[in-house]
């Protein structure tokens, strides 16, 4: 009540009140608006609004962002202000596009493609701990349960799994090939600036192979870095992270910065007293040395990463030891080692004539490499990969007319060794391999800057087994009216499936292997192609003075040509094989609605439905495996005003509820290792509360699954892991249960 | 493959060399016009990118002037100001049409005096 009587009290002050907006004309929040010489400022929200009282001694206002240069205005009465920043060109410029870090989860209005960004804000509201948690909090990415093997996650985007996503750091493809499946896991979330999820097929620059979604993920630039930043996590069942970030401004032109995170998960637990551990045993170290150079007045800026990971898991039955029941059968157990190897180098140039012209060159060299074994099954792969893409951006008469015109090579090197233990089917083999490819692309925009936006792409490749082929984008906005966006989207995608290294789950298991041979290119099966068409609107409105939004999307994806993991053929088997045209498809719709309930307290809601279905070989048409159809998604964010030293408190809270999702079939095995077709619907819920004591001192405490939900049988067959019917693979909810953390951030300004 | 990459970079790099050599294809010009809001900067930049030759218009409320870049070639900075005019806002030299001026928007009719 005082605290209405307080704002109603506020509002009879004269207030100054204006818009900041960026060089595109666009919203910029958190950009810094405050008098000169005196303590009183704010900052813009997520409209670029902002509200200062206004006192007639006071002449001058200065508003500063980051990468803009700061500006002060002389303002002599009350009255409305707009004002434009301009980007302070050489420490804003990204060799490919400008991104920014904006205040927290924010769909774009005029992105042709159907495009949200992710701030930093956004990030920390999951304090855990890599990337792919990270999107507990957004609606349109869905994370799955770790399964007890890996202890990772994977995403899904349209109710397709992660290698139907293009994942890109900084625009170069990333999570690719050996890391398809996990690689994500592997990018600590302290590194990361801001996250861009593009739904839908997304622009051809980087690539052919998406088909469902792009992510891209910006890390820390060390021009815009802290010099110093420490997080500590811990968090029951022994996880404990630790992240430090170092960064020096060598020069005008060269900054660095390393980070270095270590994690690990030092004891075991048996929550559902199987006899199996819930969460693997796990160690990591991961380095990154980062180097920016940039001269604005020249137009000059430059990226150099270096980076190194080592990664320990070791999982299986509770008192397995690796020296002593390593390939026996005293006890089951599993390890798994990954190292990786990422050289990354970006050239960027803009004319300083011409703004609107710039010229960029990305090259990245990864190696990856894993060895592990589950139980008498191994699986080893190492790729050695080379990317390059020169990317021209320029105008064709004026800037209504953009385009983006360049090359890509790209080269990959496996080496993969698969080992089974059984007679039928894969027992023993290498499946060493040569990928290369090169292509070129050409993608015009046409932007009337007011209500239309056209994004037509187009890229032609040549690969060493999908062959030569043409990748046709299209993606176009719409303002029908004030706040109303509508989006279309189309476009092709092909890829190699690398059926191994995406079904890593499936070694945790006495199923038997089998590809049905097509004489294709690819592991004798024929590559992925897809057609994917979304349309989407989104809808601003004000409601009790408050804005709210609301958004539909609908996709479809239609394959031409999937490869299969059929785990429906029989408990004991997984068998590869190719579907043709019309065989596969998946249809996603969502409704999302967001709302400012007051001041700082938003509340953000989705229904997701989802029709991913496949025509099997053996068991006809079928709802794909451990996909629920229906989701539902509430996420309550709520932070006090930030008080003098920047004291605050934030609360966040997350709920999923998830309908039931089809089973693989374990309708042959004994009835004490069989599972229902489908798996029960289930609720979850996470919640954290953050407490800055200053502006570079914070704790949080959070919790995750609260309501302590649990798969009651997680590994079929656990009893007889040397059995027929051993399986851990079938994880539809989470097995660990609740779960309790804590930790604190330091930062030195 | 190499070789592809390097003839594309020189191709790409004599192409850009070229278009900077000629230096009045990039004239660069700030001339005062008035406005008020967000809608009379998208119909005055829409105004000047209508002028065959303008290459970029970048309107500031706050300093009330366009930042255009053109091609001297095609066009000159009066063409500019009378598209500019045209569409009801006064520029540093031309001005606008009472007739056109009254056409705007309300919230567009900036102070003339």
């Amino acid at each position: 009540m005082l605290f209405l009587l307080s704002a109603a009290f506020a509002q009879a002050q004269e207030t100054l009140s204006g818009k900041i907006l960026d060089e595109q004309k666009q919203p910029l929040p958190g950009a810094s608006v405050y008098w000169l010489n005196t303590s009183t400022g704010t900052s813009t929200d997520g409209d670029g609004l902002f509200e200062l009282p206004y006192k007639p001694e006071n002449k001058q206002i200065v508003i500063s962002y980051i990468g803009y240069r700061t500006d002060t205005l002389a303002v002599s009465s009350p009255a409305y202000i707009t004002h434009t920043m301009t980007p302070d060109k050489g420490r804003e410029l990204d060799v490919v596009e400008v991104n920014k870090t904006r205040s927290s989860l924010e769909r774009s209005h005029v992105e042709a493609a159907n495009v949200t960004n992710m701030g930093s804000k956004e990030l920390l509201k999951a304090a855990c701990c890599n990337i792919a948690e990270s999107f507990e909090t957004n609606p349109s990415v869905d994370v799955n349960f770790s399964d007890a093997l890996t202890g990772t996650r994977q995403i899904k985007m349209l109710g397709l799994t992660s290698p139907y996503l293009l994942i890109a750091e900084e625009n170069i493809p990333a999570v690719r090939g050996a890391s398809q499946a996990y690689g994500l896991s592997f990018v600590p979330g302290t590194w990361v600036e801001s996250i861009q999820i593009t739904k839908g097929a997304g622009p051809v620059i980087n690539g052919y192979e998406s088909i469902s979604g792009q992510i891209n993920y910006e890390l820390i630039k060390p021009a815009d870095d802290i010099p110093f930043f420490l997080n500590a996590y811990g968090a029951m069942g022994g996880r404990f992270e630790l992240n430090t970030h170092f960064n020096k401004k060598v020069s005008d032109k060269w900054s660095s910065s390393l980070f270095v995170h270590g994690n690990t998960r030092a004891f075991k637990n048996d929550m559902n007293d199987d006899g199996f551990l819930d969460n693997p045993l796990a160690k990591q170290i991961n380095v990154l040395n980062r180097w920016q150079y940039s001269d604005p007045d020249k137009g000059w800026v430059s990226f150099i990463n270096a980076r190194y990971m080592r990664d320990e898991k070791q999982t299986g039955e509770v008192d397995f030891d690796p020296d002593t029941d390593k390939f026996t059968t005293n006890q089951w157990g599993s390890e798994i080692d990954t190292d990786k190897l990422d050289l990354s180098a970006k050239l960027g140039y803009v004319f300083p004539d011409m703004p609107y012209q710039s010229i960029g060159l990305q090259t990245a060299y990864n190696w990856h490499r894993q060895d592990s074994y589950f139980g008498f099954n191994r699986y080893d792969i190492d790729q050695k990969s080379f990317y390059s893409n020169l990317i021209l951006n320029s105008i064709i008469n004026n800037t209504l007319n953009k385009f983006s015109a360049g090359l890509n090579f790209s080269y990959d090197k496996y080496k993969e060794f698969v080992a089974l233990p059984g007679t039928f089917g894969l027992t023993s083999r290498d499946f060493d391999r040569v990928d290369n490819s090169v292509g070129a692309f050409f993608e015009y925009t046409y932007d009337n800057t007011d209500d239309l936006t056209i994004a037509a792409g187009a890229r032609f490749d040549v690969h060493n087994r999908l062959g030569a082929f043409f990748t046709p984008r299209l993606h176009l906005r719409y303002n029908p009216w004030d706040r109303g966006v509508l989006r279309l989207s189309a476009g092709r995608g092909k890829r190699a499936a690398n059926i191994f290294a995406e079904n890593q789950q499936y070694f945790g298991s006495s199923r038997q292997f089998f590809i049905n041979n097509n004489n294709g290119n690819v592991y004798g099966l024929n590559p992925e192609i897809a057609w994917n068409y979304g349309i989407s609107f989104m809808q601003g409105f004000t409601l009790f003075n408050k804005n709210a939004e609301f958004v539909l999307d609908f996709y479809r994806t239609d394959f031409q040509e999937k490869v299969v993991a059929d785990v429906y053929a029989s408990p004991q088997h997984l068998v590869f094989y190719n579907v043709g045209s019309g065989s596969a498809y998946a249809n996603s719709f969502q409704a999302e609605l967001n709302y400012e309930i007051t001041r700082h307290f938003n509340i953000r809601t989705a229904y997701k439905y989802y029709d991913v279905a496949t025509d099997y070989l053996y068991t006809g048409n079928q709802q794909m495996p451990l996909q629920p159809k229906h989701r539902f998604f509430t996420n309550l964010a709520y932070e006090t005003h930030v008080h003098e030293g920047g004291k605050q408190w934030k609360f966040d809270f997350t709920y999923n509820w998830l309908g039931k999702q089809r089973l693989p079939y374990t309708g042959s095995n004994p009835v004490a290792d069989r599972m229902p077709e489908y798996s029960p619907s289930f609720s979850l819920m996470n919640a954290q509360i953050t407490r800055s004591f200053s502006s570079v001192f914070e704790v949080y405490v959070g919790g995750e699954n609260i309501g302590n939900y649990r798969q009651d049988k997680a590994i079929l067959g656990a009893d007889n892991p040397f059995g027929p019917n051993f399986d851990t693979s079938v994880i539809y909810a989470p097995v660990f249960g609740q779960m309790y953390y804590a930790g604190l951030r330091f930062k030195i300004k | 493959m190499k070789k592809v990459i390097v003839i594309l970079i020189i191709i790409l790099t004599g192409f850009a060399a070229q278009a900077q050599e000629k230096k009045n294809k990039n004239a660069k010009h700030e001339i005062a016009v008035k406005g008020n809001c967000e809608m009379c900067e998208k119909r005055i930049e829409k105004a000047a990118l209508g002028v065959k030759g303008v290459k970029s218009a970048d309107w500031h409320a706050d300093h009330q002037d366009l930042h255009l870049i053109i091609d001297e070639n095609k066009c000159s900075l009066d063409d500019v100001r009378k598209a500019i005019a045209k569409s009801g806002h006064d520029t540093d030299t031309v001005k606008a049409d009472d007739k056109d001026y009254e056409k705007l928007h309300d919230c567009c009719q900036y102070d003339r005096g």
